[in-house]
């Protein structure tokens, strides 16, 4: 069979699957504990495997199967998690990933992993069960195919569903279907047996949901019971009769066995909550199981929540969002050719309201409404969340505290804030170089921050937040801070200030110096950062997207890198206001209220125009004069609308004619032509057509 | 011989001027233009051509003429050069001729009032027809703008 058509599909959900995966891990290394992240993990590795089998990378796959046993162990609470095992599977998935590239590459995803491969084995043996659960394990193995059963817990109603039917004569089955290991459409053939069970009677419960199931979320095998008048027997012969199927196993149940099955269930439901059938004797050796055997009802129900939370957080981790990948021009047509359209709506509904013909009125209303939702979609399109640069940080910033042995907590805020695609492509690089950076030289070794009085684990800070017309992403640790008799003594060795400048230089100046091209202020060279290329390319990269970047420090508290972003063809949140005949949009970010003023309330001191606003006294300036608007002047007006704008801070009153309202506006900019103009930071076209012009808060705020 | 070239005609009072045809992305008639404060005095404003915000020059203003009221005839003519977008207003614009290369004369000192350097030549059409060729990126030469700006400060 071919599988080229596969390939770009078997990439992007393995690249999935490691995001996954690493993510899983890093909550399960801050919760060694909590066995439900290891069936996701488990889960994951197990989806991966079978992928790259069916693609044939065997050493893919073969190492996810060695992970995988470790992971088998693990959730079978024969091993406990440890820092080492920890190290050995993020260096696993690290191959993984680096297969996955080389297949993305054209490449054949070999890669020598008999190391790591050879150190998981050792896990496995050396943290190898004990004697009794070993056992229990040859036994589990042993008694797999057995009669009885515990792979579904039973809520109450559902047993006594079952149990009644009992008495009422019907036969209780339950039935156990393994597909075959080659199986393609697992869902299809899942649903091929649902569809024939149901001709003759009811499913009462599977295992996976039947949800999950139609979705292919299940390993080979599921199981459920089932309400019928026919024969066990001739049950199973037609599920044989589906193809792909390997194996069934109709077991008929009386009272009893249904009974001992619910029992057995709601104790072991957590372990086998996966495929693997375990055997009955767990009641015995597991503590939860006497409390459970007076009434499966209660523990049930704990059980059952218990085996549900995983499962729904699995569902999310299996199920990733489906994407397609659109060449960004595309976009741009779609958006240009959809305002075109906005322009014939405004007339449509103009020559509706004119022409007074009820079905075009009809007609025309349900089109505004259509456009209006595509408009939304549309406008979305272009825009990511950060999120999809962040999600790598945390596995990043784990291993370079292993690297440089330090404590470092990484804390993410504002990971769905939106950038435009061509920026999100671009600021993966710039923003890891500052991470390392933060990591290396801000955050302290331990020794270091205990005699400094500071807890021993330094943090991270990573933000993202929209303000004005621009995202912020900022980095600021906890660290040392930048200190200035360092960064000017290396300065001048490296030629870059003269001694006199230096002298002359404010501590921001200084720390600007550290963007400077060919300045490394760290003393030794390590592989982290401080290769003397660095900050400044990150600087030009960031420039070069229209952006900059600005350092804040305090030396013993830390630094915060500021990352400022434009936000070119988004989408914001606007007032739209009106000078006289003309139309103006600021963004909602940088507006803090609305008011109205009376002229005796404007007051002069020291020749500026001053206004009282809660307790303090804020500049008032006057659009109009401003933006010499020909046909406003506020100074006719008794009473004025203003708009309190913010920046930082510093707050000051703008005056307007009148406020339009409030609507989501696409920022475009003005053109390569015009200079940049004060007080204007692009334009957007208005659901009429009309260009109107955003305006900047922050340049009327010195 | 020299090549053949398409040329777009559009006229600013009496004088006719050309424009190669493959600088030219479309004329429109006119639409509302929304102004843009502090800026050149013959920047008009911006348009929206199809979701894409583009200034608009009016063509009089630059070349020092005298302003006059728009007509039915008022065309905005959107040319692209080194990767801008900018519309030029102009009294009216209808023809699409060919002209031979040879046809254009280098460009005497003045004509018309305009600086010669924005220019290309004078290309005779028929017996009586003088087209003068606009030299696009001398008009949009943004340094030079700045200069003006200073001079008349």
């Amino acid at each position: 069979m071919d599988m080229n058509q596969y390939l770009t599909m078997f990439i992007d959900e393995s690249n999935d699957h490691l995001q996954s995966l690493n993510e899983n891990m890093l909550q399960l290394e801050s919760n060694p504990d909590d066995l439900g992240i290891v069936q996701i993990i488990f889960r994951s590795a197990h989806t991966l495997k079978g992928m790259a089998a069916t693609m044939g990378f065997e050493d893919l796959a073969s190492l996810t199967h060695q992970m995988e046993n470790v992971l088998d162990l693990v959730r079978n609470e024969k091993l406990k998690m440890q820092d080492f095992i920890f190290d050995t599977l993020f260096k696993s998935l690290d191959a993984l990933e680096s297969m996955v590239q080389d297949i993305m590459q054209g490449g054949e995803g070999k890669a020598d992993v008999s190391s790591i491969v050879a150190s998981l084995q050792a896990i496995v043996r050396g943290e190898g069960p004990a004697a009794a659960s070993a056992q229990a394990e040859v036994a589990a193995g042993a008694s797999g195919g057995s009669a009885v059963h515990a792979g579904i817990e039973l809520d109450e109603f559902q047993y006594s569903v079952l149990d009644q039917s009992i008495s009422e004569g019907h036969k209780v089955l339950y039935i156990q279907v393994t597909l075959r290991e080659d199986c393609q459409l697992k869902a299809v053939r899942a649903y091929m047996v649902f569809e024939l069970l149901e001709r003759s009677g009811e499913v009462v419960k599977s295992h996976p949901a039947v949800q999950e199931i139609e979705q292919g979320d299940f390993e080979r095998i599921f199981s459920l019971y089932y309400i019928t008048q026919k024969d066990a027997q001739d049950i199973e012969g037609q599920i044989q009769g589906v193809s792909e199927i390997e194996s069934v196993t109709v077991t008929a149940l009386d009272h009893e066995s249904l009974q001992q099955m619910a029992q057995a269930s709601a104790s072991v439901a957590e372990t086998a909550a996966t495929a693997a059938p375990t055997a009955a004797p767990a009641p015995s050796s597991t503590p939860s199981a006497p409390a459970a055997a007076p009434s499966s009802g209660k523990s049930g129900d704990t059980a059952a929540s218990a085996a549900k939370a995983p499962a729904r957080s699995g569902g999310a981790a299996a199920n990733p969002s489906r994407t397609i990948r659109v060449d960004i021009e595309r976009l741009d047509v779609l958006m240009n050719l959809f305002s075109e359209l906005l322009i014939d709506r405004v007339r449509l509904e103009q020559l509706a309201s004119e022409t007074n013909n009820q079905a075009l009125t009809d007609t025309v209303e349900h089109m505004s409404r259509v456009s209006s939702d595509l408009q939304n979609i549309v406008l979305k399109l272009r825009m990511v969340p950060v999120d999809t640069v962040f999600n790598r940080f945390p596995r990043m910033v784990r291993d370079l505290a292993k690297t440089l042995d330090k404590k470092i907590d990484l804390v993410i805020t504002g990971a769905d804030t939106e950038l435009d695609r061509t920026v999100i492509d671009e600021i993966g690089d710039p923003l890891v170089h500052l991470l390392r950076n933060s990591a290396d030289h801000g955050v302290e070794p331990v020794a270091d921050r205990i005699a400094a009085g500071k807890p021993e684990t330094g943090t991270v800070q990573l933000r993202a937040f929209h303000s004005g017309n621009n995202v912020f992403i900022e980095i600021e640790d906890d660290g040392r801070g930048i200190i200035r008799e360092k960064v000017l003594g290396n300065a001048l060795k490296k030629g870059i200030v003269t001694q006199a400048e230096a002298d002359a230089m404010s501590d921001e100046e200084v720390h600007q110096l550290l963007f400077a091209p060919g300045f490394s202020t760290a003393e030794k060279i390590s592989d982290v950062s401080g290769r003397g290329v660095g900050l400044d390319v990150v600087k030009s990269k960031i420039v070069s997207l229209g952006g900059n970047v600005t350092i804040y420090s305090t030396p013993g508290k830390g630094t915060n890198f500021s990352v400022q972003l434009p936000l070119t063809l988004s989408i914001i949140g606007a007032m739209l206001i009106k000078m006289g005949s003309e139309k103006y949009a600021i963004p909602l970010s940088s507006i803090v209220e609305t008011s109205a003023i009376k002229r005796n309330q404007i007051k002069n001191v020291h020749g500026s125009r001053m206004i009282h606003f809660r307790e303090s006294l804020i500049p008032i300036i006057s659009l109009s004069q401003v933006f010499e608007v020909p046909d406003f002047d506020e100074e006719q007006e008794e009473e004025t609308e203003i708009l309190i704008i913010r920046k930082g801070d510093r707050l000051a009153a703008l005056t307007v004619d009148d406020f339009i309202g409030q609507s989501e506006i696409v920022i475009k900019n003005l053109g390569k032509y015009l200079p940049a103009i004060q007080g204007v930071s692009g334009a957007t076209i208005l659901g009429d057509g009309q260009v109107a012009l955003i305006i900047d808060a922050n340049a009327f705020i010195k | 011989m020299g090549e053949e070239i398409k040329v777009i005609v559009f006229r600013l009072g009496s004088e006719e001027y050309g424009i190669e045809v493959d600088k030219v992305q479309t004329i429109e008639r006119m639409m509302p233009i929304t102004r843009v404060p502090k800026t050149y005095s013959f920047v008009k404003g911006v348009i929206n051509l199809r979701g894409v915000v583009i200034p608009v020059i009016d063509l009089r203003g630059r070349f020092g003429l005298p302003e006059i009221e728009e007509t039915d005839q008022t065309r905005i003519i959107i040319v692209a050069v080194n990767e801008m977008q900018v519309g030029f207003i102009v009294d009216s614009a209808s023809d699409v001729i060919d002209i031979n290369s040879d046809q254009i004369d280098s460009p005497p000192e003045v004509v018309g009032g305009i600086k010669a350097k924005y220019l290309q030549g004078v290309a005779k059409v028929g017996e009586e027809r003088l087209l003068v060729m606009l030299n696009l990126s001398e008009v949009l030469n943004k340094s030079e703008i700045i200069q003006l700006e200073g001079l008349e400060e």
